[in-house]
């Protein structure tokens, strides 16, 4: 099969769903790493973000992450986000973007045990657009036995790093309690 | 463990072994992960992927699985040819081996899971297995992942499940991925039907080496695109079944073959030994191809008592990295063809030929009239 770009042997071949309408493509090696195929991700999404969801993006373009400083227009070039919160900044006009690659927009399956123990927090930074969403929490991964939440072991490892004066150690523990904490907290 | 053990060790899944061996290469399954309150490495500043990974390798090297002999580096002092024979091995990705300062690998001894840090994602999980055996691949970093979120604080959301750097990674953040050596669908000419088919139902078809599918080993690697929606079991049930869907049209494609072609078979499979055994020139890709013959003729006991795990082992010996790594230089393409047919022969040395089938086909192929 040749490349549908250039002359080429195609040796990627793609097939992606957008917007409902199924379209596939044939690229070498060259032009597939030249569009940016083989880097798994970027594609699809580039698609979407430049193509037929330009409505949306004039809505995003004003926003930026009030975490990390991330921008609409950096999310729309590179197709990646900046940092977790961007989720909650960059929220409206998500979900059409993630229909067209997913096969829904809620989370099935694993979840991290110390948050199948605690509420849902709310994200850190107010979010500017998002609507806080509280989807019901659907059947959580069976409890393991050894389910104690670290929190505790950690703050006591911490008081013995802090007796111990192993201070560089007490400083990665305090940061693990620190995003633990941020995770709890309602 | 140093990296020359790692090396000299083959892996639990380059055994050649596991279910649906004579099709299925190896099954992985890797995880996206990443902490809160730090930015995706992408778009963090160097001071910030550093300060991650002081935080995060400790607890990565204490995980269960890490005990024992593992091997855990640092891409600072990791030299370009290293990290590229990791890549060959499949233990590392070619983004991460392109990163450098505030990224690590650590891989267990027995080489089935490996754990990137700094990645495009915090941490990239994978376990390896031979053949086609996603459920254990998956059980392996299931158990590293409980292990770690545990102990570090994972960006995680009710809805949309674990937060990736690229939203095509969200909610599972897992991929599985099949790789398959598919010879007769090849030489059949049933391979693109195959790949538009399996295309059709939202898996990704990926040729193993790049460009030119049909002549670089026959190998294709098979992979889910959704993340979200879906929970693990059912991504991994859904793969499966096309997998053995997959498998059973190769066997019989193979099947096929034997019994309307087998003069043209045995011819391919003879000159593939022929070749591999007493070249003195080796390109990579033709070295692929007639590996993937050989391979073939193997499965069929067309080449009687062939170990498929030493054919394995030389499929990775022969790629640049590893002959420049074992070279202990830099090597220019003529000096690489010429190790790589080394190397081979003295693998093959003690290979013997193909046998001829006992049967000769009823119909002799066009051109050879019984009265000549």
């Amino acid at each position: 099969m040749k490349c549908d770009f250039c002359k080429n042997n195609a040796s990627v071949f793609l097939t992606q769903i957008i917007h409902g309408q199924m379209t596939t493509a044939n690229l070498c090696d060259a032009c597939s790493k030249q569009k940016g195929v083989t880097d798994e991700a970027g594609f699809g999404l580039a698609e979407a973000f430049l193509g037929s969801a330009a409505a949306p993006s004039a809505a995003l373009a004003e926003l930026v992450c009030p975490a990390c400083g991330f921008t609409a227009s950096q999310l729309k070039k590179i197709g990646r986000m900046g940092c977790p919160e961007c989720y909650s900044t960059f929220r409206e006009g998500l979900d059409e973007l993630l229909r067209a690659m997913h096969k829904g927009l809620q989370h099935e399956g694993k979840r991290p045990q110390v948050w199948a123990q605690s509420q849902p927090p709310v994200p850190v930074a107010a979010p500017p657009v998002r609507k806080a969403r509280r989807t019901a929490v659907p059947k959580a991964a069976a409890p393991k036995a050894e389910a104690a939440p670290t929190l505790e072991q950690l703050r006591r490892e911490l008081e013995e790093a802090v007796r111990e004066e192993r201070f560089e150690e007490a400083a990665r523990l305090k940061k693990l309690i620190d995003g633990f904490s941020a995770a709890e907290t309602p | 463990m140093e990296f020359q053990s790692l090396i000299d060790h083959p892996s639990d899944w380059m055994q050649g072994s596991g279910p649906h061996s004579e099709v299925v290469m190896t099954s992985r399954i890797r995880l996206a992960r990443n902490l809160r309150g730090f930015p995706f490495p992408g778009y963090s500043q160097e001071a910030q992927r550093l300060e991650l990974m002081r935080l995060a390798r400790p607890v990565v090297e204490s995980l269960g699985a890490m005990q024992g002999d593992r091997f855990s580096e640092d891409y600072a002092t990791l030299s370009k040819i290293r990290k590229q024979v990791l890549v060959e091995r499949h233990l590392i990705s070619r983004e991460h081996a392109a990163r450098a300062a505030g990224c690590a690998v650590v891989v267990d001894a027995r080489q089935n899971l490996a754990i990137m840090i700094n990645e495009e994602d915090h941490f990239r999980i994978q376990g390896i297995r031979a053949g086609l055996d996603l459920r254990s691949a998956w059980k392996v970093v299931d158990t590293a992942d409980s292990e770690l979120e545990a102990r570090l604080p994972y960006a995680f959301d009710a809805q949309l499940g674990y937060l990736t750097a690229c939203p095509t990674n969200v909610g599972t953040g897992l991929r599985a991925s099949v790789m398959l050596h598919l010879p007769a669908l090849v030489l059949s000419e049933q391979i693109n039907l195959v790949i538009k088919a399996v295309g059709k139902i939202g898996l990704a078809v990926r040729g193993l080496y790049g460009e030119g599918t049909e002549a670089l080993g026959n190998l294709f690697q098979i992979s889910n695109q959704h993340t979200l929606g879906e929970s693990e079991s059912d991504i991994i049930s859904s793969i499966e079944k096309v997998i053995e869907r997959l498998v059973s049209s190769e066997i019989n494609a193979r099947h096929k073959l034997m019994e309307e072609n087998a003069t043209m078979l045995q011819d391919q499979v003879g000159r593939a030994y022929a070749i591999l055994r007493f070249a003195h020139v080796l390109q990579s890709k033709e070295a692929l191809t007639l590996l993937s013959m050989l391979r073939l003729g193997a499965d069929l006991d067309l080449v009687p008592q062939c170990d498929r795990s030493v054919l394995d082992n030389l499929l990775l010996e022969i790629q640049p990295a590893h002959l420049q790594w074992r070279a202990g230089s830099e090597l220019s393409p003529l000096e690489r063809d010429i190790r790589r047919a080394e190397i081979t022969r003295s693998m093959l040395k003690n290979l013997q030929g193909p046998a001829t089938l006992p049967n000769p086909p009823s119909s002799p192929p066009q051109g050879t009239s019984p009265h000549e």
